[in-house]
């Protein structure tokens, strides 16, 4: 990509003591890029978020917005970084319109843009009728969306974004991912997230990381094409045939049944064979129910590279 | 940078005011030290009082108490100012910000402190309603009003690097006041030691620096004494939270 490069993360690493979180992290993120931030529970996800956008500091290397150091030059640097940590930073005591007001100013939005940044920023995240509410009364999902908008109100070149779905129903998660679309055609966005079809749905790269270190940095359409694991898919069958059966139709790899009625098929990707079973569940009355997809390739990159943690990932609904 | 702390000094007071907790201290102070001038008013009205001055026993007396009141209830204000922003989060939207440290500890310094003034215009009123029937003399007043003010910012910056030690305002509250108030009664802690050590001690106490700006005697050292003490816990608060995003 030629576009310029907004965040460029240089050896980074950082220890909590004797605790390493995070060990020689680097990478670029472009303007007009949206990158996902992937890893388990305790990866250094929210460190290395939290140091580009300087509430940590970093043991070693170094952390450039927009053309200055993190480190060296902090004011010019913080103007271009909008930042949402994992719990929203908001003041239960003021309502929604003084604390965009404020988070405003500190930002630096001098008095006559004032007005319309506050409007706007809450008009994107769909805070219109809540302005003049104490932000200790509004509901969970609200208070994420305040959290957004004190990120973007200013505008920044940067926008980081520590997990923003999370506590959103289903709606509101549509809502923020058009906004986050609409903002990165011309902003760098990180997000962080649980959440392995919120990256494929949002994302234009991905960056995995595990136990402090980088495990991929792919961009998701590489990733898409360049899965070493055959596909798989789920069937349920209300009378299913022999295993050996199964075997027997074209592209099938191997068959491993999960419970009575429900069977996981592994089968190369160029293969035609998901018609073929379907046709063959028709013909031989098997009494088809489901046909759902398998781990899409992501889940299975993840799980792969984050071999051991798995147990802390919380189950992507995708696979539902 | 004078932008950024007003800022912060004004969301500050804002928030203060938003709950109860500044009210109802501003209420408490005002009733206790109204009793306290009463009885002192009273006292002055015995005959056998009335060889000192109306100034001396009524002014300087209350400003004293109030320097004692202050010392219980400044705690209870300054608990919160570090605190609070680190368990609300907060704390991360103002470092992320394009604010320095520096203007962040000025601005909650600068804050605190104008809410200290204001509760001691609030207390000022009472020596200032005897001014409709008699002559006070405004001097000694002066001098006894910058003692207390002088006195309460020392506190607020003791109050300040010690909140910026914890996130439990609880924890921040009951440390500052035993810090308070061992500096306050130092000097008599001193009494039994050696006489160079006892004048070490007396120099020590907050106490002292304020009795004497009280008598209406302006020394230059007693008001160096409390900028050192305000200076050196606010470069203090800085260093603190400036190491806590390289260790914390």
């Amino acid at each position: 990509m030629e576009s310029e490069i907004l965040i460029s993360v240089q050896q980074l690493s950082r220890f909590y003591g004797q605790q390493k979180a995070i060990e020689n992290v680097s990478f670029d993120v472009h303007r007009g890029e949206i990158l996902g931030f992937l890893g388990p529970n305790g990866a250094g996800k929210s460190t290395t978020m939290q140091i580009i956008c300087g509430v940590l500091a970093a043991n070693h290397g170094s952390v450039t917005i927009a053309g200055y150091d993190i480190h060296e030059t902090p004011r010019l640097a913080k103007k271009h970084i909008g930042f949402l940590p994992e719990q929203p930073p908001l003041y239960n005591d003021l309502t929604v319109n003084e604390y965009l007001n404020y988070a405003a100013k500190l930002r630096g939005i001098n008095k006559d843009g004032l007005t319309e940044a506050i409007n706007l920023s809450k008009e994107r995240c769909g805070l219109e009728n809540v302005g003049s509410r104490l932000i200790e009364n509004l509901s969970k999902g609200y208070k994420q969306r305040v959290g957004i908008a004190q990120a973007i109100i200013h505008s920044p070149s940067v926008i980081i974004l520590d997990e923003p779905t999370s506590g959103l129903d289903p709606i509101q998660i549509r809502e923020i991912r058009e906004l986050m679309r609409e903002l990165s055609s011309d902003h760098s966005v990180i997000l962080s997230t649980h959440i392995l079809s919120e990256i494929q749905s949002l994302c234009d790269r991905v960056l995995i990381i595990n136990q402090g270190h980088i495990v991929l940095d792919q961009s998701l359409d590489q990733l898409e094409n360049s899965s070493d694991k055959p596909d798989s898919i789920e069937i349920g069958l209300r009378n299913p045939p022999a295993l050996e059966s199964l075997l027997g139709i074209e592209g099938v790899a191997s068959v491993e049944s999960i419970n009575d009625d429900t069977l996981r098929i592994n089968f190369s990707p160029e293969s035609n064979m998901i018609a073929a079973i379907v046709e063959k569940a028709v013909s031989d009355n098997w009494g088809l129910f489901k046909l759902n997809p398998g781990d899409t390739s992501l889940e299975a990159t993840f799980m792969r590279l984050t071999h051991g943690d798995n147990e802390q990932l919380e189950k992507d609904e995708s696979a539902a | 940078m004078i932008n950024n702390i007003s800022l912060i000094a004004a969301n500050e007071l804002r928030r203060l005011f938003k709950s109860p907790l500044a009210w109802v201290i501003l209420a408490v102070v005002q009733f206790l030290i109204a009793i306290f001038f009463y009885l002192l008013l009273s006292q002055y009205m015995q005959p056998s009082a009335a060889a000192s001055g109306l100034t001396d026993v009524v002014v300087s007396g209350m400003y004293q108490i109030s320097g004692v009141v202050m010392l219980l209830v400044s705690p209870l204000l300054t608990m919160r100012l570090i605190t609070e922003e680190r368990r609300l989060g907060t704390i991360k939207l103002l470092i992320s910000s394009p604010i320095s440290i520096t203007e962040l500890v000025l601005g909650k310094y600068v804050g605190i402190t104008i809410f200290y003034c204001l509760m001691l215009f609030m207390i000022s009123l009472m020596p200032a309603s005897l001014m409709i029937g008699t002559q006070l003399d405004l001097g000694q007043i002066a001098s006894a009003l910058i003692g207390v003010l002088l006195l309460m910012s020392a506190f607020a910056s003791i109050g300040l690097f010690i909140s910026s030690l914890t996130s439990s305002p609880a924890i921040a509250a009951i440390s500052t006041f035993g810090v308070l108030f061992l500096l306050w009664i130092i000097n008599i802690a001193g009494t039994n030691a050696s006489e160079g050590m006892a004048e070490v001690f007396a120099y020590m106490s907050l106490l002292k620096h304020y009795s004497s700006l009280l008598t209406g005697v302006f020394n230059s050292t007693d008001v160096l004494f409390y900028i050192i003490v305000s200076v050196f816990f606010i470069i203090l608060s800085i260093w603190r939270l400036d190491a806590e995003r390289t260790y914390g």
